[in-house]
């Protein structure tokens, strides 16, 4: 009783809150479950999904394969499907702090090689499957997993050059830092897909996920400089002046006391940006690229399944949200950690 | 004006308040004392229900304090407090942190109000300083806007929660010198602090507590020079000694 | 260079003058008709983006501040549906936002006959929002509304899914900027007497805005850059049309030249603002 009193009844204020969270509740719960569960459709058929008022889940079981696997070929989906399994399973393999060693890279080296002969195949007896077949989850997660790790020293260096005392690479780094932060995603995105072949000498060709991908990785890079900044400015100045005192060259200093004390200042700020970039990967829809967005939103394309988007992205949505909800609980439990 | 009975609080299962029983009447001085971690800043700040208490009773001013907000407001508007870490409100003026109360709370006009102010800024001896914010001041003349800042409420009580604990030992003296006066004029207060100077000069009572109890309780002048348990005279020895 | 001549195409602004052939769906502001230029359809662009960023700020703002201040109520169902609200908008990528909700009302809601009317003048249908304004009321004729005003479905899509997102993270940051007035502060406003909402309203959220505000301009430009999303579903905003000019002149180092200048102009404005704020009105 007194708890309700507190917490839910505490003045006139808090129970009209109260009655009206309660009457929204009672007014959009309802229905809902009648709509996602009691009256929907379940198999994947689609004329029965028509004639019913739920929601249509039979779309989901009918698309999975193509949502999950893209136009990769349908007989081989086993092979992106363990890649997919090994690639979520190295990420969590390295979200425990006691495997933060110099032999973790050797594992990622050995794990990124077999996803690889997984994915291309073409030798081990395993049939050869170009990239632009790629496509789904495993699109999804290879662009964010390659996107941070070449941004990631990438905005080390930025991040470095940024406080640099030498005007010129203070300036090219700030320059650069603001132009990619200041203009949408997309924007570069359509750079690296339409501009970058222009300037390429004749007959060189990057394929197109490749493209994407340097894009992303350009966009990622100056964003984790400023995390990378925020830690640097974070480090007392007696820790400089310590170094400096040590007469320790710059890339001792920076590399031995500097930065590891940076980075680990940076870990929560850096998982934060780990996820928007996740989230960001979806843009290259736009592009035309299959990652897990773009195959919901081509499958509702079939004339058949046509209508059904609500359902179709509120899928999407349960995806992506295990994704980064598992994620920003881990940077948050690594926050209280410190 | 004060009256605890049997008072006990917990911060989670750490008793830090034992069966306080304590009266303070109209006009008295009472100064707290003891290590810390005693409790004695607890105790101080359950009179105007910044913590609350979870057994006994307390009652200030006639009015006893419980779930109900609007005794809490009563005793409130009666009651002014004095924090070690002054608790001005920076994004304000000297001027407009004495008046935010007395205009929200008692609805007194603005003019009103700024000539209250003005009032106590120069009974604390700083009314050329009325328009400049409190990062703009030392800390002593901090403290002496917040003293006027509670007086501009014409409280009934005063409060004092190790006032000088966060100053510079060549400001203490210009804080004390007011809370001085504020006591001869016949305030009531209640002050916790470790001027064991200023208890001698203006207190009728010394409150030494230890371990979350009120371990002795006497006139300063049996207090500092016949303290009654081994516990107050180790304290004494400590505190005096230098 | 020699790659430009050899896809025939042209380079240069010279592009900007001629016809551009195509309709734009809607206009905040100016008249526009396929006969206008290249430069007007891309001015029309940039007014339809600044319309939806502007008023995607003043929602976004307005609502999360509640949810971040509901995020830190004493009641607790309050607290707890302000807190599920952030989790989820924070965790799921905009642009899946922006389909869903153009799903929800292409699909979602009914024909204009048989419009959802939440309020008396107000109706929802898959072919927008209609309200009244001060010229006129909505009323049906044949398949569509008359008179008052019109969101398109495009528009209410990328204003919600702009808003309801942005909101998330305005409440976090408005929630972080309240919990780092010093406690005292709070304390302090008590013991004078004020009331909780006294305090918060004249104490605390004036502090707490000198931390709100830094964050909250970066925001403010993620929504107006986010506006890009637009061309996924379809409204004209400025990189929509700039990307339809791209395609029918070739000449994509201009058009996105044009979109990156564009946005570089309002980042480093809203910028020199955020230095200036910091000077002058974040106190001492």
């Amino acid at each position: 009783m007194k708890w309700l009193r507190d917490n839910l009844f505490a003045g006139g204020v808090s129970t009209l809150f109260t009655v009206l969270v309660l009457v929204l509740f009672f007014k959009l719960v309802p229905p809902f479950i009648d709509w996602a569960f009691l009256d929907a459709v379940w198999k994947p058929d689609s004329k029965a999904c028509r004639a019913s008022e739920g929601a249509c889940w039979g779309f989901i079981a009918e698309k999975h394969r193509f949502i999950l696997f893209g136009t990769y070929p349908y007989d081989l989906h086993w092979r992106p499907a363990i890649a997919t399994v090994l690639l979520i399973g190295l990420w969590i393999f390295s979200a425990i702090r006691r495997f933060w060693k110099s032999w973790l890279t050797l594992v990622w080296l050995a794990g990124l090689t077999v996803i690889g002969i997984l994915m291309w195949g073409g030798i081990l007896g395993i049939p050869y499957v170009e990239n632009e077949r790629w496509g789904g989850l495993i699109l999804t997660l290879l662009l964010t997993t390659f996107g941070v790790a070449f941004a990631f020293p990438l905005s080390i260096l930025l991040a470095l050059g940024r406080r640099s005392d030498m005007p010129v690479i203070r300036g090219l780094c700030v320059g650069y830092i603001e132009l990619i932060r200041g203009v949408p995603l997309i924007s570069l995105l359509f750079m690296a897909s339409v501009m970058l072949p222009l300037f390429l000498p004749h007959g060189v060709t990057i394929d197109k996920l490749l493209r994407a991908q340097i894009a992303m990785i350009m966009f990622a890079a100056a964003y984790l400089a400023e995390v990378v900044r925020g830690g640097l400015q974070a480090i007392p100045k007696g820790q400089y002046d310590a170094a400096h005192a040590l007469a320790l060259p710059y890339w001792r200093r920076t590399y031995l006391i500097i930065l590891p004390q940076a980075l680990r200042i940076s870990v929560p700020p850096l998982m934060n940006t780990f996820i928007a970039f996740f989230k960001d990967t979806s843009l290259v829809l736009i592009i035309g690229l299959f990652d897990l967005l773009s195959t919901v939103k081509i499958s509702l394309n079939e004339p058949a399944w046509a209508g059904f988007g609500v359902e179709a992205y509120l899928f999407a949505s349960i995806v992506y949200f295990v994704f980064c909800y598992s994620m920003s609980r881990y940077s948050r439990r690594l926050e209280q950690q410190r | 004006m004060i009256e605890m009975i049997k008072v006990s609080k917990w911060f989670g299962l750490f008793q830090v308040l034992k069966d306080i029983d304590l009266a303070v009447a109209r006009g008295q001085k009472v100064v707290v004392c003891g290590p810390s971690g005693s409790g004695k800043s607890t105790l101080i700040r359950l009179v105007n229900r910044l913590e609350v208490h979870q057994a006994g009773r307390v009652i200030v001013d006639g009015v006893e304090l419980d779930d109900d907000p609007k005794k809490t407001d009563l005793v409130r508007r009666e009651v002014g407090m004095v924090f070690q870490s002054f608790n001005l409100f920076p994004h304000l003026t000297v001027l407009e942190n004495l008046t935010l109360a007395p205009v929200w709370v008692k609805h007194v006009p603005r003019k009103e109000a700024e000539g209250t102010a003005m009032h106590f800024l120069e009974r604390v001896r700083i009314p050329e300083q009325a328009g400049k914010y409190p990062s703009q001041l030392s800390g002593g003349q901090q403290q002496r806007v917040a003293i006027a800042r509670a007086l501009c409420m014409r409280p009934k009580l005063m409060l004092f929660d190790e006032p000088t604990s966060a100053l510079d030992p060549e400001m203490i003296k210009e804080v004390l010198d007011v809370m001085v006066e504020l006591a001869r004029e016949g305030m009531t207060m209640m002050v916790v602090t470790h001027e064991m100077g200023f208890a001698r000069t203006v207190a009728d009572r010394v409150v030494f507590m230890d371990g979350g109890r009120i371990v002795e309780a006497a006139p300063p002048a049996d207090f500092f020079s016949a303290p009654k348990t081994d516990r107050a005279k180790l304290f004494l020895s400590q505190v005096l000694g230098h | 260079m020699a790659n430009l001549e050899e896809r025939r195409i042209a380079s240069g602004f010279g592009f900007l003058g001629r016809e551009a052939g195509f309709e734009i769906g809607e206009s905040a502001f100016l008249r526009y008709s396929a006969s206008d230029s290249y430069l007007r359809a891309l001015v029309v662009g940039l007014t339809n983006t600044l319309a939806v960023a502007l008023i995607g700020i003043v929602t976004a703002t307005v609502l999360g501040t509640a949810i971040g201040l509901s995020r830190l109520s004493r009641n607790f169902l309050l607290r707890n549906v302000a807190a599920a609200y952030v989790e989820f908008m924070r965790n799921v990528p905009l642009l899946v936002q922006l389909f869903f909700w153009y799903a929800v009302i292409t699909e979602g809601l009914p024909g204009a006959r048989e419009a959802l009317s939440p309020l008396p003048g107000v109706f929802l249908s898959n072919r927008g929002i209609f309200f009244p304004t001060f010229s006129g009321v909505p009323e049906l004729q044949g398949f569509n509304f008359v008179g008052g005003a019109t969101l398109t479905p495009e528009f209410a899509a990328l204003l919600i899914g702009l808003a309801t997102y942005t909101a998330a993270f305005i409440a976090e940051i408005v929630r972080a900027g309240i919990l780092a007035v010093d406690r005292g502060q709070a304390e302090a406003a008590h013991a004078l007497g004020l009331s909780r909402a006294q305090a918060m309203r004249l104490v605390i959220l004036p502090q707490a805005l000198r931390v709100i505000v830094p964050p909250m301009t970066s925001q403010y430009l993620n929504l107006t850059k986010n506006s890009s999303l637009a061309v996924a579903i379809g409204y004209p905003d400025l990189v929509s049309i700039a990307n339809t000019a791209m395609n029918q002149t070739g000449q994509a180092i201009e058009g996105i030249a044009i979109i990156m200048a564009v946005y570089l102009t309002i980042s480093l404005s809203i910028s020199a603002f955020m230095n200036w704020y910091n000077a002058h009105v974040a106190f001492r």
